[in-house]
């Protein structure tokens, strides 16, 4: 392999696993936007889709072997099933922990999440132990090759899947009304209020969406990867550097940011140093944080940045 | 005759309970539960100060134990020096090494700033499995020789828990100090508005960063008591989840409350002592992590309920109580 072959398989790797960096990202910014919370347990909503998707879709036994189940639905149920029961546990997070606590300091509201987070992965420690589980890739076949390096298949589905996700959320944001709605909760709560539009649904709309994503994204990447109960936490970390990298409000450069920061932790695992593999990430937002606050490819300082006081 | 203010009666009725408690256990592993909480009071009262006082949030403070922790092992350990030298020596190192990351640190806010001490715990963890040559990698240090102050030497559970105490007590009458001194007062000026409190010439910066330093120190010296207590540590006594433990105990313990931090310690480390031995019989198989449901849950609900801690918002609730309300209406009556 000459070194041209292994940088293109690194930048090939970096790209599927900044995909998932960009999903996650994007429901950080979706979050952020609407009810100005920075949720920490997002992660947790991929790591829940990804259990809940392999145990619909295969033989998987929970609590320690006390109970089996064999539902092996096809692939499509299992990943709907997958972002369903996410997205029910974003709505009950809403419910049950932001909303009470709407009008507490961001500091109360961020233990909230938090607290979330790690009762979360508790719940999944308890329901499928410290084993790593894997998903069936989505379609069987030969990897294919490209500029010298490997691509799987699932590689392809992960980069398609988040395509297809991110255009989509572009059309609903711009094109429906419930998008639209969104969009102006985010812009000016009170006048969109004034408007007639349901500030608290819009919240609830937002985590909703949010866990979705973070789901999908956890569920594309457990064929690539192992899952563990234990990874929500750095899947998190990684799209809050990635939304912060992004300009924190901007869908699209958290998209972009997201991808950058995949290639950029492969590329220096793959050269440098791959035990410090999750250090790179927080030494890129280091830099940008106290080089330039307003990320990479936000140019100005915008509202959401003054409303976190920066 | 000076008069006894009922806080320090509770103050000295705490130090003779704490005297006592190891005449009447004799179990080593109570005691060293004991030692246990002293050591997350050392840390939740300085994380507390940070938290409530300076109002910017840590989610890395474990980082701040195990610099002091190895730190104490290495000098004992590996360079040979005197345990009771190495000590205050790693205290102080990690209350320099506080400051100097506070600066750029600091000058952060809000949600960056919790990233960002999350991302400096993340990262010292990994540099702690990676560098396995100076700290022993994923497997830990062993061996940390226990302390000796003269011909004393701190090798019994018993002998320890009165140091740790020893300890603890100073260390909260110190931040009670602090809290009632001019610095105590600036911090809750910065609290209350920074803005505010800067246009009258509270350089706020520089007092975040001494009370940082300071809890830094704090942790620093609870890690080299924890090391020279259990003479073994590993990395996985101060990764992200210990951070987030911390802010469970002092969350629950109250913000800003330097006697709600013993509170708040002894109430997350005992509850985490009563689910690893009772779960086991709840759920046939389970044990260890999965006491951080509880953890979590217990955050989220202190959060939205209670946001100044279980000790001065039960009160409160306990006082808006209907039949509270209704004693009180009795007794102010006669």
């Amino acid at each position: 392999m000459t070194l041209l072959e292994q940088l293109a398989q690194y930048i090939v790797s970096g790209i599927t696993l900044g995909s998932i960096y960009a999903l996650i990202a994007l429901g950080f910014v979706t979050i952020y936007n609407v009810t100005g919370i920075i949720n920490f347990s997002q992660g947790e909503f991929a790591v829940v889709g990804a259990f809940v998707a392999i145990t619909a879709a295969q033989k998987v036994s929970l609590f320690r072997g006390q109970a089996a189940v064999g539902l092996e639905w096809p692939l499509p149920a299992a990943i709907l099933a997958g972002v369903i029961a996410a997205v029910l546990i974003g709505a009950l997070l809403y419910r049950a922990g932001i909303q009470p606590a709407r009008n507490a300091s961001p500091l109360s509201q961020i233990v909230v999440t938090i607290g979330a987070s790690i009762a979360l992965r508790g719940l999944v420690l308890l329901a499928w132990g410290t084993d790593p589980y894997r998903l069936d890739p989505f379609s069987a076949g030969k990897p294919l090759r490209l500029l010298g390096a490997v691509v799987t298949r699932q590689s392809v589905w992960v980069m398609g899947l988040t395509v297809v996700t991110v255009v989509g959320l572009y059309l609903f944001f711009r094109f429906t009304l419930t998008g639209r709605a969104l969009r102006a909760s985010s812009a000016n709560p009170g006048a969109a209020r004034l408007m007639g539009i349901n500030i608290q649904r819009m919240g609830l709309l937002a985590f909703v969406l949010s866990a979705g994503l973070g789901a999908l994204g956890g569920i594309v990447i457990a064929p690539i990867t192992f899952m563990t109960y234990d990874r929500g936490l750095m899947l998190a970390l990684k799209g809050f550097v990635a939304m912060i990298l992004g300009g924190l409000t901007s869908p699209v450069g958290a998209v972009i940011a997201g991808i950058a920061l995949g290639v950029i932790e492969s590329l220096a695992a793959g050269l440098l140093s791959s035990g410090y593999k999750d250090a790179f990430s927080f030494v890129v937002l280091f830099v940008v944080l106290l080089v330039r606050l307003g990320g990479l490819l936000g140019a100005r300082r915008g509202p959401a940045l003054e409303r976190a006081g920066l | 005759m000076k008069t006894v203010a009922p806080a320090q009666w509770a103050g000295l009725g705490l130090v003779i309970a704490l005297a006592v408690i190891p005449l009447l256990v004799r179990n080593n592993y109570q005691i060293f539960i004991l030692i246990l909480i002293a050591v997350d009071t050392i840390l939740t009262v300085g994380l507390s100060l940070v938290m409530g006082y300076a109002g910017q949030v840590s989610l890395g403070h474990a980082t701040f134990f195990g610099v002091g922790a190895y730190a104490t092992a290495l000098l004992s350990a590996r360079f040979g020096w005197p345990p009771a030298l190495a000590l205050p020596a790693a205290a102080g190192l990690t209350a320099l090494a506080g400051y100097l990351l506070g600066v750029p640190i600091f000058r952060l806010r809000g949600h960056y700033l919790a990233m960002a001490t999350l991302g400096l715990n993340v990262i010292f963890i990994l540099i702690l499995k990676n560098e396995a040559e100076v700290t022993g990698g994923p497997s830990g240090f062993t061996d940390i020789p226990p302390l000796a102050l003269g011909g004393l030497t701190f090798d019994s559970d018993v002998k320890m828990y009165y140091l740790v105490w020893a300890v603890t007590l100073g260390v909260l009458w110190l931040s009670l100090n602090v809290v009632n001194s001019r610095v105590g007062r600036a911090l809750r000026a910065i609290h209350a508005s920074e803005v505010a409190a800067e246009a009258l010439g509270v350089d706020a910066n520089a007092y975040k960063l001494k009370v940082f330093a300071m809890a830094a120190g704090f942790a620093g010296l609870a890690g080299g008591l924890y090391a020279q207590a259990i003479h073994f540590i590993s990395p996985s006594s101060f990764d992200v989840l210990v951070s987030i433990e911390l802010v469970t105990m002092a969350a629950v313990g109250g913000l800003a409350s330097v006697w709600g931090s013993i509170f708040g310690a002894a109430t997350v480390v005992l509850l985490a002592q009563f689910i690893r031995d009772r779960m086991g019989v709840l759920l046939a198989g389970a044990s260890g992590e999965q006491e951080i449901i509880v953890f979590g849950l217990l955050l989220v609900v202190i959060m939205v309920f209670l946001p100044e801690g279980l000790t001065v918002g039960g009160l409160r609730v306990l006082r808006a109580w209907p039949i509270t309300r209704r004693l009180r209406a009795a007794r102010d009556q006669t």
